[in-house]
């Protein structure tokens, strides 16, 4: 070990594993990170130990980065290790910053999920009653799994975070650019910013025509043939990025997909998904509430628009039971 | 003492707000569970305020405007009646009760009206109970 290299780890909690493929993205440039720090944990491609950091003193590492969200006891307990060992925290992808995916599941209770998963799923065995207990007696002691928590939470809820790195995952030039400024030894930004992202919107930079036109139907994407030159939202499909934060490169609309929030609320924004209803609501073309009614019927999962990675970040949270 | 909603209301300043001061003046009497903020336009009723209002333990929420065709502003109600329905929807999809949350048309000579709405709704919310919105995140806070 090298005192003079940074010390670093990399952890997943409640994760799909793609943030963690969004660091090994960077290409080549993950041989500059492993030249100039010493990585102590990175379950996808470092073979470090929970005991190997209990074992650092602490406030040993200079950086952490954790993705994915907290969903289970486990996914907490090394949020709070690793915030022990480590001098910076980053909440790292949407998970993390703002409950992502993992975040939908607060629509619903660990119950009905237990339910569905592993009682009530087609491919689980006929009067299989078998559902997962923090503890379970067996011949010879007690065994033990994480507890599985009532819902999501987004890693600030349990840590303190120092920054936020959005995106789900986030581009990997975001990730170099970041982890490039940390190695240089350059001074941070304030605590609490969102780095590598930008502080405008997405339809900012996103190089589709707008026109301001006013829509009579939404569509899913696959419901219609769209015009590749123009806003998506302007041709009926809802698209998120008036309400979100640029910095993915336009990744989606520039696939012929709408945005769907992943780089989280705009700066100063308190809650994305009511400014994704605003501006999905603007565009509709009618002062008759029974046609505004009727347009919005094309609208289905509107949780789905508004909160498809920000639910857990939102005022709401989840839902009331 | 028994169950008393608490209710915010987001009254537009030319109408709405005028024809609460009516029911005022005219010694109307109504409910007292309704908190109002003037605002200058049904319009600027954001979603993000219904939302925190709930988030922060309010029973119920009333957004009142003029009527169509009378916004002092000509289009803002109508921004209001588009974005309403949308607002409602994601607030079922999170089990709100639909009493909890209401747009109306109150027109500045309406006093009666407004006090007919805010006693509708009290009565209404006081039937269904408090809020389990902001009872829910402290929970929350404590047992995981
Ligand atoms: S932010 Fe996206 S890529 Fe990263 S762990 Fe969550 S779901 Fe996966
Ligand atoms: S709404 Fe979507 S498609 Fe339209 S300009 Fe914004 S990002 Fe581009
Ligand atoms: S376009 Fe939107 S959903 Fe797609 S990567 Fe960018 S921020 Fe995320
Ligand atoms: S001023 Fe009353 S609704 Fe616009």
């Amino acid at each position: 070990m090298d005192k003079k290299k940074l010390q670093i780890a990399l952890y997943w909690g409640a994760a799909c594993g793609g943030c963690d493929v969004s660091v090994l993205d960077t290409n080549e440039f993950i041989l500059d990170i492993a030249a100039a720090c010493d990585i102590h944990m990175w379950p996808i491609a470092h073979d470090g130990k929970y005991k190997d950091i209990e074992a650092l003193e602490d406030g040993f590492l200079d950086l952490a980065m954790y993705n994915g969200a907290v969903r289970n006891s486990e996914n907490e307990h090394i949020a709070h290790l690793l915030r022990k060992k480590s001098k910076v925290m980053v909440a790292y992808g949407s998970c993390a910053h703002i409950g992502g995916i993992p975040g939908l599941a607060n629509t619903f209770t660990r119950e009905e999920i237990f339910e569905s998963a592993y009682l009530k799923n087609p491919s689980i065995q006929e009067g299989n009653k078998t559902v997962p207990q923090p503890q379970t007696e067996v011949d010879g002691g007690e065994l033990t799994i994480p507890a599985f928590y009532k819902r999501v939470y987004k890693l600030d809820d349990v840590v303190d975070v120092d920054y936020y790195i959005p995106g789900c995952p986030p581009a990997p030039e975001q990730c170099k650019a970041v982890l490039s400024l940390i190695v240089s030894g350059q001074p941070l930004p304030p605590k609490g910013s969102v780095v590598g992202a930008s502080e405008r919107a997405l339809c900012e930079d996103c190089q589709r025509k707008k026109d301001e036109k006013m829509i009579k139907q939404f569509f899913r994407p696959w419901q219609i043939i769209q015009d590749p030159e123009k806003c998506l939202l302007e041709q009926g499909i809802v698209c998120a990025g008036s309400a979100t934060r640029s910095g993915c490169g336009v990744r989606c609309p520039d696939s012929n997909m709408p945005c769907r929030g992943c780089y989280g609320p705009m700066p100063n924004v308190v809650d994305q998904g009511a400014k994704i209803i605003s501006s999905v609501s603007s565009i509709i073309d009618s002062q008759d509430p029974e046609e505004i009614d009727k347009i919005l019927s094309g609208i289905h999962d509107i949780t789905g628009y508004a909160y498809r990675f920000g639910m857990a970040g939102s005022l709401l949270q989840r839902s009331v039971r | 003492m028994g169950f008393e909603p608490r209710i915010v209301g987001f009254l537009c300043n030319w109408c709405s707000y005028t024809g609460a001061d009516l029911a005022g003046t005219s010694r109307i009497k109504y409910q007292p569970n309704v908190s109002i903020i003037r605002v200058m336009c049904s319009a600027r009723i954001d979603p993000t305020f219904v939302l925190k209002a709930l988030s922060m333990g309010a029973d119920g929420v009333v957004i009142c405007g003029c009527h169509p065709v009378d916004c002092h502003y000509i289009s803002g109600n109508y921004k209001a009646m588009r974005r309403f329905p949308l607002l409602k929807k994601l607030l079922k999809e999170f089990g709100v009760e639909d009493e909890r949350v209401r747009l109306e048309w109150v027109s500045a000579s309406e006093g009666q009206r407004f006090s007919e709405v805010i006693n509708d709704m009290t009565d209404k919310i006081r039937a269904l109970g408090p809020s389990k919105i902001r009872v829910q995140l402290d929970a929350d806070k404590v047992e995981r």
